[in-house]
């Protein structure tokens, strides 16, 4: 359904930032999409979203496509219309607007005779605590209640697919639960396809089918998220769990400049 | 204090404050939704009171006719200035796109000095010219109609805002442009949106002070008024700047009458800037606005 195919892109015509990015989230799947911080996830996305030309940056080579249509040449406004939404990196809810607002700017691209009402049900059936806080400014919300309304926001729009940057970031554990089962939830009963950035690679990747992990602008590990979660380099990086003791001495080298770059 | 005196000067006092609440209304709206200053709004207000006046007085147009049609080139005029002169400077520094802002309004004041000359004209005012009497008071019916008709405008641009889809699409966007983005907003009609809105506001407060003064080319000084105002209100409040513009105009006219004895003809001409530093001493973002704004 989307496809990255060795996609390049700058900032501020140096900076490159995506080495040749190739990826798939096919129809109907959760894609996880890992990487430490700038790594270049969210640049992906606004890649994706046709955002970089507004943020000085360019996509200098490669294509996305999009249900067999490219797109990286097309505006945001019209890649929403094809049914692709982006949950961005920290929520970015209306703030000055009301809940209620918030999704109504959400069906945006919907045709002004679809029955609001019935569309606004359907999306609130999935997070019942905004039902009650419709007339409230968005930013009043808790951060769980914000990203909820982020994520409802973006559903109001019917994508096909559905990008989160980051949806556990600053949240507390029981409300990322929470939002992951919603998730999970959203990709079966409204078929939604969806691709997953996150930093908390465990939650993400017991959730996705497929996982990615992007490191400096080049994807160096993917497959299936069960393999990948047995991945003894996986499991050291980004799940803190690694063991292998005997590897420790001689891997230890290996890893030792990849660490110091993951973790500044 | 003669109380009878009082009120007729406050009332012409809401009247000039009206025409500069609106003009600060215009430039708060494209302030809001663009995150830049359009500083020809003034020669915006200008030229729509100059057009109504032509279509009315030299070609003979009943008024409302006239005022339709002057509100349909307005729109026009002001949609084809932000696609030209200011959409190509999107994502340049502000400075540059204020300073073109400027260019724009010395293009417009002289267009409107080569085409109409610079003498003043009567207004057509579609509002009766003998005063009204309560009891001693004196008010002239074409002050008393621009309150009534700008309190109607503003009930009508409030409801606008609050609950057409229009309207919550342009909050949207002045909060967060690339969330509006990410929505499918077409961000690009909405900044043209915000101009066609800011310029229609701009001349209805036009055709206001025309109505009560001349058509004139200096008509542009008059509604600079409108910047202590929005000072005064704080540049991203919409009811900041509405206050901001009716508190001026009334002050400017009790203090031009009651302190001129003691201060000197003029007084009224810079009562506005005086409050507004008075104000800024105390509340630098003005009595509404936001911490955060970064002045100009
Ligand atoms: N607008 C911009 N202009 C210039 N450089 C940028 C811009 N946005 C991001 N970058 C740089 O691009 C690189 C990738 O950033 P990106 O935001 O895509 O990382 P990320 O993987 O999303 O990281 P995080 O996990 O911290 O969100 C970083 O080095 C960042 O500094
Ligand atoms: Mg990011």
């Amino acid at each position: 359904m989307l496809k990255l195919k060795n996609l390049e892109a700058v900032y501020n015509d140096i900076i490159l930032v995506l080495r040749g990015i190739s990826l798939e989230v096919p129809k109907g799947s959760i894609v996880a999409f890992l990487g430490a911080n700038g790594a270049g996830k969210s640049t992906t996305l606004k890649a994706i979203s046709g955002l970089l030309e507004y943020e000085d940056g360019e996509i200098t080579n490669g294509a996305i496509e999009f249900d067999g249509v490219e797109i990286h040449k097309k505006q945001p406004q019209d890649i929403v219309r094809l049914g692709i939404t982006q949950v961005p990196e920290g929520r970015r809810v209306f703030a000055e607007l009301t809940v209620e607002e918030n999704l109504r700017v959400g069906s945006h691209t919907q045709q002004k005779n679809t029955n609001l009402r019935q569309e606004m049900e359907r999306v609130l059936n999935y997070f019942p605590r905004l039902r009650e806080r419709l007339k409230m400014q968005a930013g009043f919300l808790s951060g769980g209640e914000q990203q909820m309304l982020a994520i409802g926001r973006a559903l109001m729009a019917k994508p096909k697919l559905m990008m989160l940057d980051e949806p556990s970031l600053g949240l507390a554990p029981m409300l990322v639960t929470e939002i992951f089962d919603i998730i999970k939830k959203i990709n079966t009963e409204e078929n939604v396809s969806i691709l997953l950035v996150e930093q908390n690679a465990l939650m993400a990747l017991g959730t996705a089918d497929y996982g990615y992990i992007l490191e400096n602008g080049k994807i160096v590990l993917d497959g299936p998220c069960n393999e990948l979660i047995t991945n003894e380099d996986v499991k050291e990086f980004y799940l803190g769990t690694g063991e292998g003791h005997d590897r420790r001495n001689f891997a230890e080298v290996k890893h030792y400049k990849r660490r110091k770059r993951w973790l500044s | 204090m003669d109380y009878q005196l009082f009120l007729q000067l406050t009332l012409t006092g809401l009247a000039w404050g009206s025409v500069y609440a609106l003009v600060a209304l215009s430039f708060v709206l494209i302030f809001k939704a663009t995150d830049t200053f359009n500083f020809a709004q003034p020669e915006i207000m200008m030229l729509g009171a100059y057009i109504g006046f032509t279509l009315v007085s030299v070609f003979h147009l009943p008024f409302f006719l006239g005022f339709v049609l002057t509100m349909l080139i307005m729109a026009v005029l002001t949609a084809l200035m932000e696609m030209m002169v200011v959409r190509p400077l999107v994502g340049e520094p502000m400075l540059s796109i204020v300073m073109i802002t400027i260019g724009l309004a010395y293009v417009i004041q002289g267009f409107v000095g080569m085409t109409w000359g610079y003498e003043e004209f009567e207004y057509p005012s579609p509002f009766p010219t003998d005063p009204i009497l309560f009891g001693e008071v004196v008010i002239s019916q074409a002050e008393l109609y621009t309150i009534i008709c700008t309190a109607i405008l503003l009930v009508v641009f409030f409801l606008f805002f609050k609950f057409s889809s229009s309207g919550i699409t342009l909050r949207a966007t002045a909060e967060d442009t690339t969330a509006a983005f990410l929505m499918g907003i077409n961000v690009k009609r909405v900044f043209t949106g915000s101009w066609v809105i800011a310029g229609l506001i701009a001349a209805i407060a036009g055709t206001f002070l025309a109505s009560f003064t001349f058509v004139d080319p200096k008509m542009n000084f008059l509604a600079l008024k409108a910047l202590p105002a929005i000072i005064l209100g704080g540049m991203d409040s919409v009811h900041g700047a509405i206050i901001g513009g009716l508190l001026i105009g009334v002050m400017e006219n009790l203090a031009g009458f009651y302190l001129e004895d003691y201060l000197g003809s003029g007084i009224n001409e810079i009562t506005a800037y005086v409050v507004v530093l008075l104000v800024m001493m105390i509340r630098p973002y003005g009595l509404f606005g936001s911490k955060e704004i970064e002045r100009v």
